[in-house]
């Protein structure tokens, strides 16, 4: 049986080419990788008018086919049937943003020059009809040769007709279309005047019309203004994420605990009821009860993408990034990675530059995320006196503030010297198109934030759920003999791990208690809170519980200890979602490898300073 | 027609002009390559629209029918004929 056909979406960037695949598929959709490389592929499903099913694929949005990034080599190789493990496609939509045919319609030209089928989506139709242009899709078709078909995706307006279109495209014994215009295999140049002609027989005529993205970007941009309106946007964004994440993070939490119950009354004890609930199931909650934040950060991201906004936030954000080597787009993603750097992370698609979007990568986990916010409370609370240095500054709070700071200024340094040695190259620059403001749909959101949801969970929970069962284990074995005296986690290979390589830590003032908690640390940051609890036989639980915690803290650390324990944790190498997810993003070990070792030197090195200035200053 | 050739960094706000040359040896291949691809060629209607005023930040212009943002380096590598109507 002969596979269903394949027709791949192309098309510029900010043609609403994602809006159309929506619109065409539904929630028919599947996310994949390319073979070797980190882009995406998007592909769906869709019915024909007369039935038959289409295998659908939206192609990374490219403004030619000469690629600068792995996403348009991707596109430019699926086109010309090079790519590994993708056929050639048996038609081509071409994606063009109505208003702005002068530029797309080059694009287009150059895929018509391939000789596959193609039907061109004159797309945003309305948007052009808002800004005063009227034009003509029969004289487009004429001038182009090829069928063209107005349409609407965000209002799911032209789909049909487009379908209808496809249908006769993809029949079998259709013959493809052979251009003979010499001009399609010309230079850009000569291309662009030709799709200006283009562009300018397919208008019927133009108003000038008062748009509506330049009174915007005349807040937005403002050098005062926008500034003060990007600041509001990110208070929203960081309120959300931290007080709405909260409540549902702590009921899945709640909800394992239960499960945990559940099994607990369920079974007798046994190594495999410990397997199951302090491994398998705390190991799967830890990662899920993220979910929530993620969604929320993703929420706001996919709004602000496509609204339009992101582009704004990186104009205003572009100076002080290109002051260490960055551009302006690894603006958002440091800003996601406070609240978790897996989405932050995730979030260095949008950066067309390896190397720019590598060392965003590399510094992300330095921002200080929520996960570290439970250790810096308990260590603050038992060790830094709550006195205030000012009226209404009190110096917890000042210290809190101190590192997250730390992480910052340290990121910033990190990337100073990452992009002169490293992650060498010339700066890339910051040239963008601006779209303009449009209001997301419903639908595009939800499926964006379903696809993000699915990749946490399947891609980062398998691997995760994996290293906490490990870790458990290594805390759980050799067990200890009955009556011993001994505790569980001293005799366990973790706590023998931790007397082994404690030596290497007395240099930066740590206790041997404190390199046992850092080793479940490395599941999940909070978790070292719960560690020390353990070695310290309290159960922290209760509140009452937690206190008595500080108490124990504050009897047997100093404070230069505690201070080089916080630097650690601002400058600590990550959890291993983080880990995980930087591999399947820099596809390969190399760069986690590199980022776990240059970020333990790094704390190493921090906390140890820290330790021996406090105990020179007599703390 | 100015007599001294004016770049896009040194354009007025909210003067229209038209791409009067590239330097294209002030850029980079990629640079220039992007350049194209936005649609900026000799003859093409631009504007300065917004400009980053503190420290020298990037410039959004109009280019043709599109808002494109841009560092200053760059926009210093094209020439621009201001209209005088």
């Amino acid at each position: 049986m002969n596979p269903a056909p394949l027709v791949a979406l192309v098309g510029n960037p900010n043609a609403g080419k994602s809006a159309l695949f929506n619109a065409l598929t539904g929630a028919r959709q599947k996310v994949g990788n390319y073979p070797g490389v980190t882009v995406e592929r998007h592909a769906g499903r869709m019915a024909l008018p007369d039935g038959r099913p289409v295998e659908l694929l939206d192609l990374p949005g490219t403004y030619s086919l000469e690629p600068s990034s792995p996403d348009e080599r991707v596109t430019r190789d699926v086109v010309t049937g090079a790519q590994a493990g993708e056929r050639l496609p048996d038609a081509i939509v071409v994606v063009v943003d109505a208003s702005n045919l002068d530029n797309h319609l080059r694009f287009t030209l150059q895929l018509i020059a391939l000789g596959l089928p193609v039907v061109v989506a004159l797309n945003m139709y309305d948007l052009a009809e808002r800004d005063g242009l009227k034009l003509d899709p029969q004289a487009l078709a004429r001038e182009l040769g090829v069928p063209v078909v107005p349409t609407v995706a965000v209002r799911k307006r032209g789909i049909d007709d487009l379908k209808e279109a496809l249908a006769e495209l993809v029949t079998p014994g259709a013959t493809a279309l052979r251009p003979s215009d010499p001009v399609l295999h010309a230079d850009i140049a000569t291309l662009q005047r030709r799709a200006r002609q283009i562009a300018m027989a397919a208008t019927i005529s133009e108003t000038p019309v008062r748009r509506w993205t330049h009174m915007l970007d005349s807040v937005a941009l403002h050098p005062v203004f926008g500034v003060l309106l990007l600041f509001v946007v990110l208070f929203v964004m960081f309120q959300a994420v931290f007080f709405a994440g909260a409540a549902p993070a702590d009921a899945i939490a709640g909800g394992f605990d239960w499960l945990a119950g559940l099994v607990k009354q369920a079974m007798p004890d046994s190594i495999l009821r410990s397997l199951i609930t302090d491994g398998a199931i705390a190991g799967v909650g830890a990662v899920i009860k993220f979910l929530p934040q993620i969604l929320i950060m993703f929420f706001f991201i996919l709004v602000l993408e496509a609204s339009g906004y992101m582009v704004r936030a990186a104009f205003l954000m572009d100076r002080i990034m290109a002051s260490v080597g960055l551009s302006g787009r690894a603006f958002i993603p440091l800003l996601s990675s406070f609240a978790c750097a897996v989405p932050g992370i995730m979030s260095t698609r949008t950066i067309e530059d390896e190397k720019d979007r590598l060392t965003t990568i590399l510094i992300a986990p330095l921002m200080t995320c929520s996960a570290r916010l439970p250790v810096y409370t308990l260590v603050i609370g038992a060790m830094i006196p709550n006195v205030r240095v000012l009226p209404f500054v009190g110096l917890q709070g000042l210290v809190m503030l101190g590192l997250y700071i730390m992480g910052v200024a340290g990121a910033f340094v990190v990337a100073l010297v990452l992009r002169r040695t490293v992650t060498k190259g010339a700066s890339s620059g910051f040239m963008m198109e601006m779209p303009k403001y449009q209001l997301p749909s419903v639908r595009d959101l939800a499926i964006g934030l379903w696809s993000r949801a699915e990749i946490f969970l399947k891609r980062a929970g398998t691997t995760i759920a994996f290293t906490t069962i490990v870790l458990w284990a290594m805390l759980s074995f050799p067990q200890v003999p009955k009556g011993s005296a001994v505790s569980q986690v001293n005799y366990s290979v973790a706590g023998r791990i931790a007397n082994t390589i404690e030596p290497a830590f007395r240099p930066i003032g740590f206790n041997r208690d404190i390199v046992l908690a850092l080793i479940p640390a490395m599941a999940a940051r909070e978790v070292s809170v719960a560690a020390l609890g353990t070695v310290y036989a309290i159960d922290t639980a209760g509140g009452d519980d937690e206190t008595k915690m500080a108490q124990t803290l504050h009897k047997r650390w100093s404070l230069a200890t505690a201070l080089a324990f916080l630097i650690w944790f601002v400058f600590a190498p990550q959890c291993i979602s983080t880990i995980a997810v930087t591999r399947r993003e820099t596809n390969g070990w190399k760069w986690p490898a590199f980022m776990v070792g240059y970020l333990f030197l790094l704390a190493y090195i921090m906390a140890g300073i820290t330790y021996w200035l406090a105990v020179f200053a007599g703390l | 027609m100015a007599t001294t050739p004016l770049s896009l960094e040194q354009l007025p706000q909210r003067q229209r002009a038209t791409v009067a040359g590239i330097a294209w040896d002030r850029l980079s291949a990629p640079e220039g390559r992007r350049l194209r691809e936005l649609g900026f060629d000799e003859g093409v209607g631009i504007e300065v629209l917004h400009r980053a005023r503190i420290g020298g930040g990037p410039i959004a212009c109009r280019i043709g029918r599109m808002t494109v943002a841009l560092r200053r380096r760059v926009a210093g590598a094209i020439h621009v004929d201001p209209l005088t109507s």
